[in-house]
């Protein structure tokens, strides 16, 4: 076979939370789904994230955000994709968001928004069919 | 020519460019042919260290702590850290770069993670040809870490100019340490986490092996010219602690050690031609079992082997020389 191509996906935690049960279960279900993910591991910077994504050259980025600081850190790591000229990459957060906040992240390319609870199989189905790329 | 913009960027240092071919390189054999045919020139300045040992050895922390030293010194470092694919679903987690938090800067290390994608022998298909990458993009080193490996993934001996595996106290008794395989390979032995209770005894353990190796040596005459490479050279041993950089320095030593070794005993000729001889023919190996396998479906000659074979009249070994002997490759 000449083509052998598997989605990649990097999961990441950025800012100062360090819950990342949730991060790790989704890491799981998507590696189940046949997914090349990688996991940085908790307090990520923005500038940490985006190095990481410039590096690694995934399909999409899944950001885990429970500490409540997602409208500040959010829209700076989709900033300083677009300065590196990253516009082809699926980028989600979740975790806590408050439904008010999602008009706003979306504004900012943003999607997903899954919280707590959140079947699996909804998420992984949600990469599948969001990506940019073929 | 699809990729000449990417290689262009590439050649100037651009981390992106190099991400997107090394992902071409990884899905695609097609495009890594054509990759490979415009950056191949620009290689060969990189050294390549290979690092391997048992899972949970500390092999991600000592490569964190070695490149710190050398972003230090001035250099460009690019990583790859190669884990498993599942075997179940293809899938995989890959978790390098949790134990690599040294806040490096973009400009001087370059690290990518890889599946092994179901390859044996501790690295990915694609390996090499990322080696390649890394190497035209201005890595003055480019360090391998293997799959956490058990005893015989020992495919990093014929990539690699220095190989070190890492061990840790408590881990095997004496008796592992003279098993064959990777052992064998193995330039410098490293005991990491030094501060734990044991390192001392691992350390002589090795020696003692080593001593044992010294004073037997190989029958030259059963060590084809591609082992030189361990025949010549002694191994070194050391023990550092990856978490807090002590006895980085006499580490740093050894690699130069070797490196030194390499070059004024002419070894190094002997690797790269190894290690060319043996790229070659992994590529051939595909191409041709590509070619024969479309002969296999489409000849009316080997057809009629075929079912002479299915009646009994012909064993699969006398089929494969007819075929050999078609194909003229029997001279």
């Amino acid at each position: 076979m000449a083509v052998d191509k598997k989605i990649k996906v990097l999961v990441c935690k950025p800012g100062l939370d360090g819950h990342d049960r949730g991060a790790k279960v989704l890491a799981r279900a998507l590696r189940d789904a046949g997914m090349e993910v990688i996991y940085t591991g908790i307090h990520q910077t923005p500038d940490d994230v985006v190095n990481t994504v410039i590096q690694e050259d995934p399909d999409a980025v899944m950001l885990s955000m429970l500490s409540g600081s997602h409208n500040a850190i959010c829209p700076v790591i989709m900033d300083k994709l677009k300065e590196h000229g990253i516009d082809d990459v699926l980028v989600a957060v979740g975790g806590i968001i408050p439904d008010e906040d999602k008009a706003f992240l979306e504004g900012h390319g943003l999607k997903g928004f899954y919280g707590p609870g959140t079947d699996l199989k909804t998420i992984v189905e949600f990469v599948k069919t969001n990506l940019k790329r073929q | 020519m699809a990729y000449s913009n990417l290689i262009s960027q590439l050649l100037e240092g651009k981390p992106r460019a190099a991400a997107r071919l090394i992902t071409f390189v990884e899905n695609d054999i097609v495009a890594s042919e054509e990759i490979i045919n415009s950056i191949y020139e620009y290689t060969g300045n990189a050294y390549i260290l290979g690092i391997t040992g048992a899972p949970g050895t500390g092999k991600s922390t000592f490569i964190s702590t070695l490149t710190k030293i050398y972003v230090d010194q001035g250099k460009k470092v690019g990583i790859i850290c190669v884990d498993p694919t599942s075997p179940l679903t293809g899938g995989a987690l890959l978790g390098d770069r949790i134990r690599m938090k040294q806040n490096f800067s973009l400009n001087n290390v370059f690290i990518r993670s890889m599946a092994n994608r179901g390859q044996l022998g501790g690295l990915a298909r694609a390996t090499e040809n990322v080696i390649k990458i890394l190497d035209a993009y201005g890595c003055d080193i480019v360090i391998v870490e293997t799959v956490g490996v058990g005893q015989s993934e020992v495919e990093i001996f014929k990539s690699a100019q220095t190989v070190i595996v890492l061990l840790v106290p408590g881990l095997g008794d004496d008796i592992q340490a003279v098993k064959a395989g990777i052992m064998e390979v193995v330039d410098l032995f490293v005991v990491n986490k030094m501060d734990f209770p044991g390192a001392d005894k691992k350390v002589a353990e090795i020696k003692q092996m080593l001593e044992f190796r010294k004073n037997y040596k190989y029958d030259s005459q059963d060590l084809s010219e591609k082992y030189a490479k361990i025949e010549l050279w002694t191994p070194e041993i050391t023990k550092v602690n990856s978490k807090t950089g002590e006895n980085f320095d006499e580490l740093l030593e050894l690699i130069r050690k070797h490196e030194i070794f390499l070059k004024e005993s002419g070894v190094i000729s002997n690797y790269m031609k190894n290690r060319i001889t043996n790229e070659t023919l992994q590529i051939l190996k595909h191409k041709l079992t590509k070619k024969v396998e479309e002969l296999l479906n489409s000849n009316k000659e080997i057809g009629k082997y075929i079912d002479q074979a299915i009646k009994k009249s012909l064993d699969p070994y006398s089929m494969a020389n007819l075929i050999i002997e078609m194909l003229g490759l029997d001279k």
